[in-house]
């Protein structure tokens, strides 16, 4: 039986319009990496144990993971492909490539997509906000401590 | 990625146009998902259809009633910690929403979502390939329970959190389905039975959920093994009302231990005393002896039994020695 063709989805993708086909029961991560081919959404669990694939949707932080495509129709959806500006780094990867918050990187985009969406909504976080934002994303190399001096130091750089 | 088997969405935006497309065999409500996608793309359970509750107009937002509040089912946990109202006099409540998961999840879990989670075992809550190849289980697809081989039943554990300080606040829930709309004590929505905690009928939802005006001061506390993200592998909510010296009032309740959360039976003997060291073991005592962990997490069931009735004791002092 041949499959009925995909709707088209439409939402802002990091500050554009996109239309993009996706089943109804298509997840967000995969839209994105396979679709879309934007990996630096990074697939980790699969089950949102681990903040691997963390994006922001209008502004706040959500797994992509868990997010079915069709759920973005209309609204805004923003992934570390949008951090940097004219090939420039954005303030918070330019802070973690300073400050050594990535080793391996694997969590990294997760971690600036939720940090990100923490200085949305607060500009000078302290440390106990920054780990209250990053209580979802899990790091295996770092030890943290190394991110969130990264994430004071993008929030003192305005 | 594991394929995640196809089905179609509808977003209703009316709660009989939610209940019709409930109707259909093999549909199935969905909100936030943080549960029910995991599940699926375990390949437990495979609706033909997922009802999006969250555009349902009566299921969305908290207001004010009877001097109490009513929540919404399709409200999200991130709404419910940051509601003044319930903060300021719920604060166990807004505290158990606070210690869900971590912030990602709180933005899209609801409400009924929570009340209406699914069991956890470590026996089930495994990808297909996993379970395939340990027979399944009892609770999806297989006929021995791997916690209790010798058993015929579920021990899957209730992990909601939102249920414990609900229970101690006394809460009620709305529910409707084609029998209509009832209204029950929130402990009446639950069974002993981890592979059918639910007593909700074919079709039927959980609407919202009623807080009483007049609270007992009350806390909410959980054992875990990580401080984020993880679910609770004992949940305790204690609401304490205390007279001239005495312990006035007291409810306990309890989730992430057992099939369902529970009121704590029995808590009369402990009114009218004076909540001092003997008290508060009596308190642990018959917390211990309610509290029926099994091998469902990685931690001993004995390590969650004793961390249910410390929690219990120390919220319990913590309030007698507020009030």
């Amino acid at each position: 039986m041949p499959m009925p063709p995909e709707p088209m989805r439409h939402f802002q993708l990091n500050g554009r319009d996109c239309a993009v086909p996706a089943a109804d029961h298509a997840l967000l991560l995969e839209t994105l990496r396979e679709t879309l081919g934007l990996t630096g959404t990074k697939q980790g669990c699969d089950g949102g144990e681990c903040g691997a694939c963390t994006v922001l949707i209008d502004g706040v932080a959500r797994l992509a993971c868990l997010t079915r495509t069709g759920e973005c129709e209309g609204r805004t959806v923003e992934t570390i492909e949008g951090q940097g500006v004219a090939g420039r780094l954005g303030r918070l990867q330019r802070a973690f490539h300073e400050k050594l918050g990535a080793q391996c990187g694997y969590c990294t985009p997760g971690m600036i997509m939720a940090a990100e969406g923490l200085l949305r909504r607060n500009r000078s976080p302290d440390e106990a906000a920054i780990r209250a934002a990053l209580a979802g994303n899990l790091c295996r190399c770092t030890g943290y401590v190394k991110i969130i001096e990264a994430v004071l130091a993008a929030a003192a750089d305005g | 990625m594991e394929p995640l088997a196809p089905f179609s969405v509808v977003a209703p935006t009316s709660l009989a146009a939610a209940l019709a497309a409930l109707a259909e065999p093999e549909a199935r409500l969905v909100a936030g998902g943080t549960d029910l996608m995991v599940n699926l793309r375990h390949g437990i359970g495979a609706p033909r259809t997922l009802v999006d509750a969250r555009g349902v107009a009566e299921l969305r937002g908290i207001a004010a009633q009877g001097g109490g509040l009513a929540i919404g089912a399709a409200v999200t946990l991130a709404e419910l910690a940051e509601d003044a109202r319930v903060g300021g006099r719920w604060p166990a409540l807004a505290e158990a929403a606070r210690l869900v998961a971590a912030p990602a999840h709180r933005a899209a879990a609801t409400v009924g979502g929570n009340l209406c989670l699914d069991t956890r075992c470590t026996f089930y809550n495994r990808s297909a390939w996993w379970r395939a190849a340990n027979g399944f289980c009892l609770k999806h697809r297989g006929s021995v329970c791997h916690v209790a081989p010798t058993g015929n039943r579920c021990h899957a554990a209730f992990s909601g959190d939102l249920a414990a300080p609900l229970l101690a606040y006394g809460a009620t829930v709305e529910i409707a389905g084609p029998a209509g709309a009832r209204r029950q004590p929130l402990g009446a929505l639950y069974r002993e039975d981890g592979a059918a905690h639910l007593t909700l009928a074919a079709g039927e939802i959980v609407t919202s959920v009623q807080l009483p005006p007049q609270p007992l001061p009350a806390r909410y506390a959980k054992a875990r093994a990580r401080q984020a993200i993880d679910f609770p592998l004992a949940g305790v909510a204690v609401a304490l009302g205390m007279a001239a010296g005495k312990v006035a009032a007291l409810r306990v309740a309890l989730t992430g231990t057992n099939a369902s959360p529970f009121l704590l039976a029995g808590v009369e003997a402990l009114t009218g005393a004076v909540p001092d060291a003997a008290w508060r073991e009596q308190l642990g005592k018959l917390v211990q002896k309610q509290v029926t962990p099994m091998r469902t997490t990685l931690l001993a069931a004995q390590y969650r039994r004793r961390a249910a009735a410390a929690l219990a004791m120390r919220l319990a002092a913590g309030l007698a020695g507020e009030a």
